[in-house]
């Protein structure tokens, strides 16, 4: 007999292309399921919360599944949460995306906007600057990883605080710096999609569902 | 700081690879699922599946392939040809596609570029633009539809400005003239372009041995299409890479 694998419920808001994110988990040893289902959500193992498109839009579809609470009432039981791309936009403060203010899920202060780049969006294979003691970059440290977007958050707010575990922050860079990933106690992040981003992202996926 | 991307473009009909493919050890030569996994072995960055003979009944032939490919193949993946509605675009993102190019139905109608863009976003969306020299216009190109045949009387450096500032992601520029010759990209078009555009551009069209790419990296691409280069075995991707590398442009 093989180990039970660890159930991780894909967030399903009305996105339309999800099929790379759940195979790529099953793929990094997951049993997937997409859903909406709150018990489902609050009972997996691991949640993902996928995004793409605009921070808008990807809000309005979190919000109308109550996905801001599941996240929050996950994250208080200390259960694994992990947001792509702008899965990951959403946990900060705010959005600002042409001239448009969205307010998100402020798990981390900071506002997501507009790089300040000469072309975008910045898209194709960076590298990325991880901590040491990096868990999800663990083994990958010369790897490179695909982005495709044209908004970041620039700036990490929180200050060291002696009783906490400092938050993992791992920097890229296109025309300025930004954050390519987060990993914050039960809740990680990461700015580029694992799932497109070749074996270095299967390995970083497995990575994460193995410390589930 | 960005790889240049390395794109192999299958030309599908039917659910099928055309052109010949010659790859050793596929059970399926024609399967552009097996292909891909292939390429993506040998470290493409992303596909380009290209539906040369699209059609209303065919539609879910393409969308099957597409699906079968996202669920297989970890790496980007572009399905352009016979693009003419925003649902179109619809289908095949539902279906596993992370972008979607568009080529003369933009051309007839720019304002889909508008509904793509706001549905969906700017990064799915790459135009697509089918290119030959003209004396008839400013730039002296003109943008063409019909596999090249026929002029559609647009400046195609005006066209690949119109495109980025209604929102598209990317701009896939293929010249007409150079495609097919193996003698090299079209570097002054791709000067132009890039000069005049804030997205990436994809260079295509002349790739005839891998010292071709880099020079297309120093006009201005952001990453580098070809199709027969690779389908014939004459090179691989990793020897493309290689060339490139050799030539000082930074490659995954």
């Amino acid at each position: 007999m093989t180990a039970a694998r660890p159930r991780v419920a894909l967030l399903d808001y009305g996105l339309g292309n999800v099929h790379s994110a759940a195979k790529a988990l099953e793929a990094a040893g997951a049993e997937v399921s997409l859903t909406a289902d709150r018990a489902t959500v609050m009972e997996a193992d691991g949640l993902v919360v996928p995004g793409v498109g605009s921070i808008a839009a990807c809000m309005a579809g979190i919000q109308a599944i109550r996905g801001g609470e599941l996240i929050g009432r996950r994250l208080a039981g200390t259960r694994p949460v992990l947001g792509i791309c702008v899965g990951m936009q959403v946990l900060f403060s705010s959005g600002e995306e042409g001239g448009v203010h969205t307010d998100a899920l402020d798990e981390w202060p900071g506002t997501v906007r507009r790089l300040r780049a000469d072309i975008l969006p910045h898209m194709g294979w960076a590298e990325v600057d991880a901590p040491e003691d990096s868990e999800l970059f663990a083994g990958l440290h010369d790897e490179r990883f695909y982005f495709v977007h044209s908004y970041a958050a620039t700036e990490w707010h929180i200050d060291p605080h002696p009783r906490i575990r400092q938050p993992r922050v791992t920097w890229a860079e296109h025309g300025e710096r930004f954050i390519a990933a987060v990993e914050n106690g039960p809740l990680a992040a990461t700015q580029f999609h694992p799932e497109k981003s070749g074996e270095a992202g299967i390995r970083l996926l497995t990575n994460w569902v193995r410390g589930l | 700081m960005l790889a240049t991307r390395v794109i192999p473009c299958l030309d599908v009909a039917h659910g099928r690879v055309v052109k010949g493919v010659k790859f050793q050890g596929l059970t399926d030569q024609g399967d552009p699922v097996e292909l891909a996994a292939r390429y993506a072995e040998q470290g493409a960055d992303e596909l380009t599946f290209l539906d040369v003979k699209a059609t209303v009944d065919d539609r879910g032939t393409m969308l099957d392939v597409v699906e079968r490919c996202a669920e297989q193949i970890f790496i980007p993946l572009t399905v352009g040809g016979g693009v003419r509605e925003r649902d179109d675009v619809a289908r095949l993102l539902a279906h596993g596609a992370d972008k979607v190019g568009v080529n003369s139905a933009a051309i007839a109608d720019p304002s889909l570029i508008d509904r793509v863009v706001a549905d969906f976003g700017s990064q799915v969306l790459v135009l697509s633009l089918d290119v030959r020299r003209s004396a008839e216009q400013p730039s002296g190109f003109e943008v063409t539809t019909h596999g090249g045949s026929r002029g559609a009387g647009l400046d195609a450096v005006a066209w690949a400005r119109e495109g980025v500032a209604r929102g598209v992601g990317e701009l896939l520029v293929n010249s007409i003239d150079a495609d097919g010759t193996k003698e090299g990209f079209d570097l002054e078009l791709l000067r132009l372009v890039r000069a005049a555009a804030t997205t990436p551009v994809i260079a295509s069209g002349g790739a005839g041995e891998p010292a071709h790419f880099a020079p297309a990296v120093e006009a201005g691409a952001d990453a580098v299409l070809a199709a027969s280069i690779f389908h014939s075995g004459q090179c691989t991707i990793g020897e493309v890479k290689r060339a490139m590398a050799d030539a000082g442009v930074t490659v995954r």
